[in-house]
């Protein structure tokens, strides 16, 4: 009775027994096509990524939140991919990982071919669209919005492809809340000719505001370089937030029988 | 002792969601939900060293159709009280209206200038016993004997009494301005400037803000409505030739007359009896 919705590949050599190897649509008949549920369990918040005078950079914290906790920590949302590009990801931290492993086994297929050639940013970004929009179309999604910024050949580059395999490229990028808090502040601030302490600054300012308005954030942080010289990516930092306002201490003062 | 057989009082208000089941009704059969108007907005206030300054932008929204390119969000309550409302405009409106006339005879019973806290707590015990139906999100500004005051007012009545505040669909660019930008005791003109700035950011940012940022400055001294301080989106293509289209602009073609004489038989009757 289940067989007609577990998919072809399944039925043979699962050793799980099929009915709970993973959720299914019990109700569709043989036309409709295989659904999976699919909720995220462990997440990440926002990733920035602005391109500034000499190369891209990339920001994110490193929080990985179960729900309403924040089950994780030090999870290491940004990567890099080869020697001139960073991965950032929100959403599913499993799905992030399965996406870096791909990524991974092209760049060892290249190197193993001992020719020198690489892959550069924008071939990875075509890679990772048509990884996300073939998914998508399967209604087996990865649930990621992912940043690629990476330098090849003096060209910065600076891409966003998400879940369902919408993607584009732009100066500054923002996924998540920092859609709405972060890129407000970039589009009054970017310039192109940023240096990299100017770039750092406007990075480390929307992440402050990040950390006062997004609750799944924490105050632990990381900031990729890309540069022609190639990929650095920081130790763990955190900033410091301000809440000492004299209208924090007392808020009601004044105002009595309010709150 | 005998349980005596209490008669509770018939519930009289409260409200009355007879309208609400008539719409769901509707709508099972067939018709459209009403679309109403909404404000989209971006609203922020601000105290800054010698009062409150609060924006707002000025598109007002019906879903997807800007219904209002230019209209006023910011209503009085009192002298040295202002309200800016976020959320269904009926709402907002009828909602500062009631407690704008409540202030205005209780001060002539007490003669005494109103106070904002008396504002927040007329607001937010209406809004509580309408669960959440009135669908007013404001913020709540002004400068009374006891001193510079700035609340936020959430729909279902709970309230937030802040140094600064921001609401509505554009709360969020207008909020990363204020995080990054607010510092204690403002200058006028600093607070003016950083409360544009963040309607700004609504207006650009937001889809559901747009158009003009509307000002108000509060002090002891008194108020000042600035509308229209900033006009960021103005109309940019003119006609030339200009709009008025005069006789002679349409080419004739042809010209018909029909008399409508022949066809119709006037009857000879009597008067209509007053």
């Amino acid at each position: 009775m289940f067989a007609t919705g577990i998919a072809e590949e399944d039925r043979k050599g699962s050793y799980v027994d099929r009915s709970i190897s993973r959720p299914c649509n019990f109700e569709i008949s043989q036309q409709s096509p295989v659904t999976h549920t699919q909720y995220p369990y462990v997440t990440g918040t926002s990733v920035l990524g602005i391109k500034y005078k000499d190369g891209v950079l990339l920001a994110a914290d490193m929080a990985g939140s179960y729900g309403s906790t924040v089950r994780y920590k030090s999870i290491h949302r940004l990567k890099a991919v080869g020697s001139h590009a960073v991965l950032g990801a929100s959403g599913e931290i499993s799905d992030f990982q399965q996406v870096t492993q791909y990524l991974d086994e092209l760049v060892l297929n290249d190197y193993m071919w001992e020719d020198g050639n690489k892959l550069g940013p924008q071939e990875i970004h075509s890679y990772l669209n048509r990884l996300m929009y073939n998914k998508r179309n399967k209604f087996d999604p990865f649930w990621n919005s992912l940043v690629l910024g990476g330098v090849e050949n003096g060209q910065k580059y600076l891409g966003v492809v998400n879940m369902i395999g919408v993607h584009y490229k732009d100066n500054h990028v923002a996924t998540g809340f920092g859609n709405h808090l972060a890129r407000p502040m970039f589009r009054n601030e970017w310039r192109e000719d940023l240096t990299l302490e100017e770039g750092v600054k406007l990075l480390e300012k929307c992440l402050l505001v990040l950390f006062y308005r997004d609750r799944s954030s924490i105050n632990k942080f990381q900031i990729a370089k890309i540069t022609e010289e190639g990929v650095v990516i920081s130790e763990p930092f955190a900033l410091k937030p301000n809440w000492d306002f004299k209208a924090f201490h007392n808020p009601t003062l004044g105002a009595d029988g309010s709150w | 002792m005998a349980k005596a057989d209490v008669k509770l009082p018939q519930m009289q208000s409260g409200f009355d969601f007879g309208l609400c089941r008539r719409n769901d009704m509707l709508v099972k059969q067939g018709g459209k939900p009403a679309k109403f108007l909404k404000t989209g907005t971006t609203i922020v206030g601000l105290v800054y060293k010698d009062g409150v300054i609060l924006g707002a932008d000025t598109r007002a929204t019906e879903g997807e159709i800007v219904a209002d390119k230019n209209c006023e969000k910011i209503h009085y309550i009192a002298p040295n009280i202002y309200c800016c409302g976020a959320g269904t405009a009926a709402d907002t409106e009828a909602v500062t209206d009631m407690v704008s006339s409540q202030l205005e005879l209780h001060r002539y019973a007490t003669g005494r200038e109103s106070r904002v806290v008396t504002a927040l707590t007329i607001l937010k015990s209406h809004l509580f016993s309408y669960k959440g139906y009135v669908s007013a999100a404001l913020v709540l500004g002004g400068v009374d004997i006891t001193g510079p005051h700035l609340h936020a007012v959430y729909p279902h009545g709970s309230t937030d009494t802040l140094p600064f505040a921001t609401m509505g669909s554009g709360s969020l660019a207008a909020m990363s301005i204020f995080e990054s930008g607010y510092k204690e005791d403002l200058t006028r003109e600093e607070g003016m400037e950083l409360v544009s700035a963040a309607i700004c950011a609504g207006i650009f940012n937001d889809l559901g803000s747009g158009s003009n940022v509307d000002l108000c400055v509060i002090t002891k001294g008194g108020k000042e409505y600035l509308r229209n301080y900033k006009k960021p989106n103005p109309r940019t293509y003119i006609r030339e030739k200009g709009y008025s289209f005069a006789k002679g602009h349409t080419q004739v073609l042809s010209t018909t007359i029909v008399p409508l004489k022949d066809k119709v038989t006037i009857i000879e009757g009597e008067a209509m009896e007053e």
